[in-house]
């Protein structure tokens, strides 16, 4: 690209730079219009403000109510504790399982390594609808104690533990494709090394391959704790009791008894993109370094 | 595929590595691979495989599953004869969005080309194209639905040229195409193309910063080469740098398709408005809710979107495995 610039007369290729800068500032303040109209709008009263005077129209006065009553009527505090208590546990289990496939599949060469990886691979795209059905009898034969639950109900349908283990089904599949990429470029000698020196294959496992993969695992931690967050589909159907769902799949109620308030609406969807919001802000370089790790192979 | 697996236990291995261990190295392995295989085989290939069981069943999904009953491709027969008016509006709206974000990954292409130029401030235009993607879709249906799509106030009405519109509930078609089998028009119906738009501010975010790993790490000596055989900007992009990144073009191309298929979040949070029915909506509404207690022919809608989808991952996993196999 620095060749074709060079060919190029210099006012030419100025007169484009601006362009083209233009262009691209327009699409920026494009993007940003809805949130930051949200945001503005989440701080109005809807019905003698933006009702009347529309959401482009400079608000006579600004008010945390929409916060105060989204949080109440959401229950956004409880909500968020139960996402925790999803999102985290799954984190972890995801990680873990994925990186022992990952290194079983590209550290040893075995018959079946490569049938490994389409397995979870397909698996990951499958849509989540197909399954579901039989998945809720799978989980409501499967006897669950009522010490591990809190819906008592003596099976794992309902539980947060029903949907941490989807989650773990399904996310496998990514992380395992990404991890084993990943591995596969650390160079074979290290693990022969150790092999020499008697290290047993969980230690190399776990004392040499793993602390090398840090950059990997944090890509992959930042992904998936925003796709699990925002997970709006098992959240819903497999916690049928409104007040168990996490965040995201508890928005659905406030639509329905809240509809018509909008702004309402506006203060809701901001408290709850907030901490992915956050997330991205402040770990940005993960995020694309675990989408990019994903889409190139290793 | 789910089944033979599960028998095949892994043998001994054909080289050297798997077999040269000691045996608790390889208990070891094996449990390592054993336990995720299992979770994900239990809960993902099993149930689909359930569920192309179920859609040649009749069952209620309330009384136990030994009252179902067998009945051939009844199901099947159904929902593409009494139910068509269902099936074929939802498989419609899902083909428009194949066809929408496709158009959407094309400008988050271009977008990532425009950035790969490295002007003053690439990295601050990134992180706000890339924002809406770290948003849940259901959020994002959410602040749409509050600032965009309002009939009063909402700025797709202030663009509209007609009469005001309600862009989550008015369900009259922007276009419509009458096909022959069918006693219904086809088409795209206001409130999901509203949709749509929502659904582009995210996904393009998303295509173009894959795309843009992908054009930094194309070989500049290659594009270099192009200039000094004189081709132009446009040439060298389609003849050099895009059969240049295929891996990344497989990868864009399958996430859209995938995306287009699978999309449900963002219809069931604004409480499914008549219009905007897509597959995954279609098949959870007969399983569950008030229209639920029909697990056959919900099955039978879930096969069809798995259809829809397998081709496509077959193709992507050829793909994948083939150039690593090599």
């Amino acid at each position: 690209m620095s060749a074709g610039a060079s060919v190029q007369s210099v006012g030419d290729s100025r007169l484009k730079r601006t362009l083209l800068q233009s262009f691209l500032i327009f699409v920026a303040v494009a993007w940003l219009v809805p949130m930051a109209a949200a945001l503005l709008s989440s701080f109005r009263y809807f019905e003698r403000d933006t009702q009347v005077n529309g959401v482009f129209s400079w608000p006579k006065a600004l008010t945390l109510d929409n916060y105060r009553e989204a949080w109440r009527v959401g229950s956004i505090w409880s909500h968020f504790g139960k996402t925790l208590f999803i999102v985290l546990p799954a984190l972890l289990l995801i990680l873990l399982l994925s990186s022992m496939v990952a290194y079983a599949c590209a550290r040893y060469s075995w018959k079946f390594n490569v049938f490994f990886l389409v397995l979870f691979t397909a698996g990951n795209l499958m849509p989540q609808q197909v399954i579901f059905q039989p998945l809720f009898r799978i989980y409501k034969n499967t006897p669950w104690p009522d010490l591990l639950s809190d819906t008592d109900t003596g099976s794992l349908l309902g539980t947060k533990v029903a949907v941490i283990l989807i989650h773990v089904a399904f996310q496998t599949g990514f992380c395992t494709f990404v991890l084993s990429n990943y591995m596969k470029t650390i160079p074979k000698e290290l693990g022969e090394a150790a092999m020499m020196d008697g290290a047993s294959v969980w230690r190399q496992y776990w004392q040499i391959i793993m602390p090398l993969c840090r950059p990997a695992l944090a890509a992959l931690a930042t992904l998936e704790f925003t796709w699990l967050y925002n997970d709006f589909f098992w959240g819903s159907v497999l916690l049928n009791q409104g007040r168990e769902r996490p965040i995201t799949s508890s928005i659905a109620v406030l639509n329905g008894q809240y509809a018509s308030d909008y702004n309402l609406i506006a203060a809701a969807s901001m408290m709850i993109a907030l901490p992915t919001l956050a997330v991205y802000l402040a770990l940005q370089k993960h995020f694309i370094s675990g989408l990019t790790l994903g889409a190139n192979k290793g | 595929m789910s089944t033979d697996i599960a028998q095949a236990a892994p043998r001994k291995g054909r080289r050297r590595r798997f077999s040269q261990l000691s045996r608790r190295d390889r208990l070891v392995l094996i449990v390592m691979v054993g336990i995720p295989t299992f979770v994900h085989i239990m809960l993902v290939w099993i149930p689909a495989l359930l569920t192309a069981v179920l859609s040649f069943f009749r069952w209620d999904n309330v009384r136990p599953v030994n009252t179902a009953e067998a009945v051939g491709t009844r199901n099947y027969w159904e929902i593409f004869t009494i139910f068509d008016n269902q099936l074929f509006p939802a498989m419609f709206n899902n083909l428009l969005l194949i066809v929408w974000l496709s158009v959407c990954s094309g400008v988050g292409i271009l977008l990532a080309y425009l950035l790969d130029k490295n002007l003053k401030g690439t990295r601050v235009y990134q992180s706000i194209y890339y924002f809406p993607v770290v948003l849940s879709i259901a959020v994002v249906g959410f602040i749409w639905k509050s600032v965009m799509f309002s009939r009063e106030a909402g700025l797709l009405n202030i663009m509209w040229p007609g009469e005001p519109v309600d862009f989550i509930g008015d369900q009259s078609k922007l276009f419509e195409i009458n096909l022959p089998l069918l006693d219904f028009p086809l088409g795209l119906s206001k409130n999901f193309a509203a949709l749509l738009i929502a659904m582009a501010w995210r996904h393009i975010g998303y295509i173009m910063v894959l795309y843009l790993a992908g054009l930094k790490s194309f070989d500049p000596s290659l594009r270099e080469a192009a200039a000094i055989d004189g081709c132009g900007e446009w040439q060298a992009f389609r003849r050099v740098v895009f059969p240049g990144l295929k891996p990344i073009n497989v990868v864009v191309a399958v996430i859209t398709v995938i995306e287009a298929l699978r999309a449900y979040d963002i219809v069931a949070a604004l409480s499914e408005p008549r219009g905007t029915e897509v597959m995954g909506t279609l098949v959870t509404n007969s399983l569950m809710g008030e229209g639920g207690g029909y697990a056959g022919r919900g099955s039978a809608f879930g096969m069809v979107l798995f259809l829809m989808c397998i081709g496509f991952i077959i193709w992507y996993v050829i793909n994948n495995f083939r150039e690593r196999e090599a």
